[in-house]
């Protein structure tokens, strides 16, 4: 296969105790302490405000981490494709639309309905941002955030595009908690481009690997990367954050790892 | 873009399981669509069911896959020797060398609905047996589709509303054109369920008789239920010259609200120019179009001007959602099939239920079946969230 690799242009992250990309990159150079805490999303001042009132977490965690990652490299959102990836979606609103289905009246919500498709986040994005280039949009159950990084590298090898890759995962409320245990939201963005046309973070080569994955080395980040599909990416978030080449393994699917050789971007 | 041959493909919808069936309603202008008496749905209301799909059973080894989805995706597997030609690929080029890429909007959500009718009235737990990795989760599709074609590749499911199972086209030519795989196994599978049923009746944009696509009194969709798989390789030179090939795959966003495109139906036309640039052809090369036309006024409206804008009002073209209504993330594979129908038997099939093609809408729109030999020709699908996706297939010689 020809190498798939990307230039990273900007990161956008959004966790845990985990506000955006400089705090995050201090938490894990070991620089400052990880102090877990609700995640707190930014109103999506981008929005019309019509359009603003219909939208739950998924939307305000996918464009506080597109945005952040689009500003970061000062590239206009508007003008790029985007790759979104999640395991689970909105989970908030997929529960909410069960419970009125099984009354007996059904009255289900034309907005609740509209916001259940997947690409949800797609399509605010587009109205927030402009954008009109192609919108993915993945599931690969705990392998999402790889799935979605292995398009995304097809798309920039192929199509010689930046794209911009947004990952992100939210917690279900009881009784779908209790299946599917993911402690709280998580995003994070990157965008990858076919060469460093500014100043670039890193560069990026795809190949396949053998399980295990990388693990955190910190028992609590390991709980975060293990509980949280879109944390997966977490490995090569430290490896972008202490700034130095390596080769960092990510969960694929079953069976299989992403290996990424984390280089100096010409 | 390098074109990719179909090796195999094959649909199971309303109007029939596998492909001589489904040309066989074809050419008899026959629809699938009948009042709903889906599980305890009483809206009034067509749709389009597969029939048998609750009697089908999995193999043992996969039932942690069982909901109606993954059954329907199984009856459709097993049609038209498609398992066998995936097994033939997977051995000349290795399991972990053809990828899966599927579609669905709702993949086994409707076991999902009936648990939460008999949670524990006490903790509100779900029942036991209820399973999330197998039947709710939308990735569950290609997990089964993997496991029961026995591959180890790369797999996603694209899951972009009505567009899903086009884009997968588009997914799976760049994982090949990158060298990430050698073949790919592409499709979409929808299934009835409560969520798109109740949900499509909230927005008011489900017809009470059989939709009607590009009429001048069109009042709404029909929602329908299809799995729809076609095996992708690079086509290379020894390719028969009745072969289909894909040949042009084209994607764009409209950036305008959730769930209604915008009136001039830019982003369509934008999908539409992009599938023409990737395939090198011109717009007159085109020689039929499978509309998205799902029967609503607005949609309708928007796709006419967009393809009247790219291809002129002369192409002659038809949605076929009158026979198998909206397939939702199955349709743009189901369509990219009858396409592909189309293009072997020479057959441009008609637009059923219409009676009187709506004059404002500039398209040359097919009544009656029409026999032509056909080179070239467009399937269309767009989904909410303003997601667009045109594919061009055409015949090898």
């Amino acid at each position: 296969m020809s190498a798939l690799q990307a230039c990273i242009e900007g990161i956008g992250v959004l966790g845990p105790g985990l506000p955006d990309w400089p705090s995050t990159a201090r938490v894990l150079q070991g620089a400052s302490p990880w102090q877990p805490a609700p995640v707190v999303l930014p109103a999506p001042g981008c929005l019309p405000s019509a359009e603003r009132r219909r939208t739950g977490t998924v939307v305000r965690l996918t464009l506080a981490v597109g945005l952040e990652a689009a500003r970061r490299a000062g590239v206009d959102p508007a003008q790029l494709p985007t790759v979104f990836t999640s395991s689970g979606g909105d989970g908030q609103n997929c529960h909410e639309i069960c419970e009125v289905l099984a009354t007996p009246e059904r009255e289900l919500s034309p907005t609740r309905f509209h916001n259940s498709v997947h690409n949800a986040p797609a399509g605010y994005w587009g109205i927030a941002t402009g954008a009109t280039a192609a919108a993915n949009s993945l599931c690969a159950h705990d392998a999402s955030f790889g799935a979605g990084l292995l398009e995304a590298l097809c798309q920039v090898a192929v199509d010689h595009t930046p794209v911009l890759l947004i990952a992100y995962d939210t917690s279900y409320p009881e009784p779908m908690r209790s299946v599917r245990p993911i402690p709280d939201a998580f995003g994070v963005a990157l965008l990858l481009a076919p060469g460093a046309n500014g100043p670039s973070l890193a560069r990026l080569e795809l190949a396949w690997s053998e399980p295990p994955a990388d693990r955190m080395a910190d028992a609590a980040l390991e709980s975060l990367r293990a509980s949280i599909p879109a944390a997966r990416s977490l490995p090569l978030l430290a490896q972008l954050a202490r700034g130095v080449p390596g080769r960092v393994l990510i969960d694929y699917l079953d069976g299989a790892c992403i290996a990424l050789e984390v280089s100096t971007c010409r | 873009m390098s074109p990719l041959v179909l090796r195999s493909f094959t649909a199971t919808s309303a109007i029939g399981r596998g492909l001589a069936a489904t040309l066989a309603s074809l050419h008899a202008r026959r629809s699938g669509l009948a009042p709903c008496r889906f599980e305890t749905v009483s809206l009034d209301t067509a749709v389009g069911e597969v029939a048998g799909v609750d009697a089908v059973a999995l193999p043992g080894e996969l039932a942690e896959f069982e909901c109606r989805n993954n059954r329907l995706a199984w009856l459709a597997l097993a049609q038209d020797g498609f398992t066998e030609a995936v097994a033939e690929s997977a051995a000349r080029h290795g399991r972990r060398r053809v990828g899966v890429f599927l579609g669905t909007s709702t993949s086994g959500i409707l076991e999902t609905e009936l648990a939460y009718r008999r949670r524990d009235p006490r903790s509100g737990a779900l029942p036991e047996g209820f399973s999330y990795r197998g039947a709710h989760n939308t990735f569950s599709l290609a997990a089964f589709t993997q496991r029961a074609l026995h591959l180890e590749g790369p797999a996603a499911v694209i899951s972009c509303a009505c567009s899903s199972s086009a884009k997968v086209f588009a997914s799976a030519r760049r994982a090949i054109e990158a060298g990430v795989i050698d073949a790919a196994v592409v499709g979409g599978v929808d299934s009835l369920c409560l969520t798109t049923l109740h949900g499509f009746h909230a927005l008011q944009l489900v017809a009470p008789r059989p939709c009607r696509p590009f009429d001048v009194t069109r009042d709404g969709l029909s929602i329908g239920e299809a799995a729809a798989f076609a095996l992708l390789e690079r086509a290379g030179d020894a390719v028969d010259a009745d072969a289909v090939l894909l040949v042009g795959t084209g994607e764009s966003s409209d950036a305008w609200h959730m769930s209604a495109p915008p009136p001039d139906g830019r982003g369509a036309r934008a999908a539409m120019l992009k599938a023409l640039a990737a395939a090198g052809l011109e717009p007159h090369e085109i020689g039929y179009i499978n509309f998205h036309g799902t029967g609503t006024p607005s949609n309708d409206a928007a796709e006419g001007l967009a393809v009247a804008s790219v291809l002129g009002k002369d192409v002659p073209g038809s949605s076929t959602k009158g026979a198998t209504g909206h397939t939702l993330g199955a349709a743009g594979a189901l369509e990219a099939v009858i396409c592909a129908l189309a293009l072997e038997a020479g057959l441009m099939p008609a637009g059923i239920n219409t009676t009187q093609v709506d004059p404002a809408l500039p398209v040359n729109y097919l009544r009656e079946n029409r026999s032509a030999k056909l080179a070239r020709v467009m399937s269309n699908s767009f989904g909410f969230g303003g997601s667009n996706c045109s594919l061009i297939l055409a015949r090898a010689g």
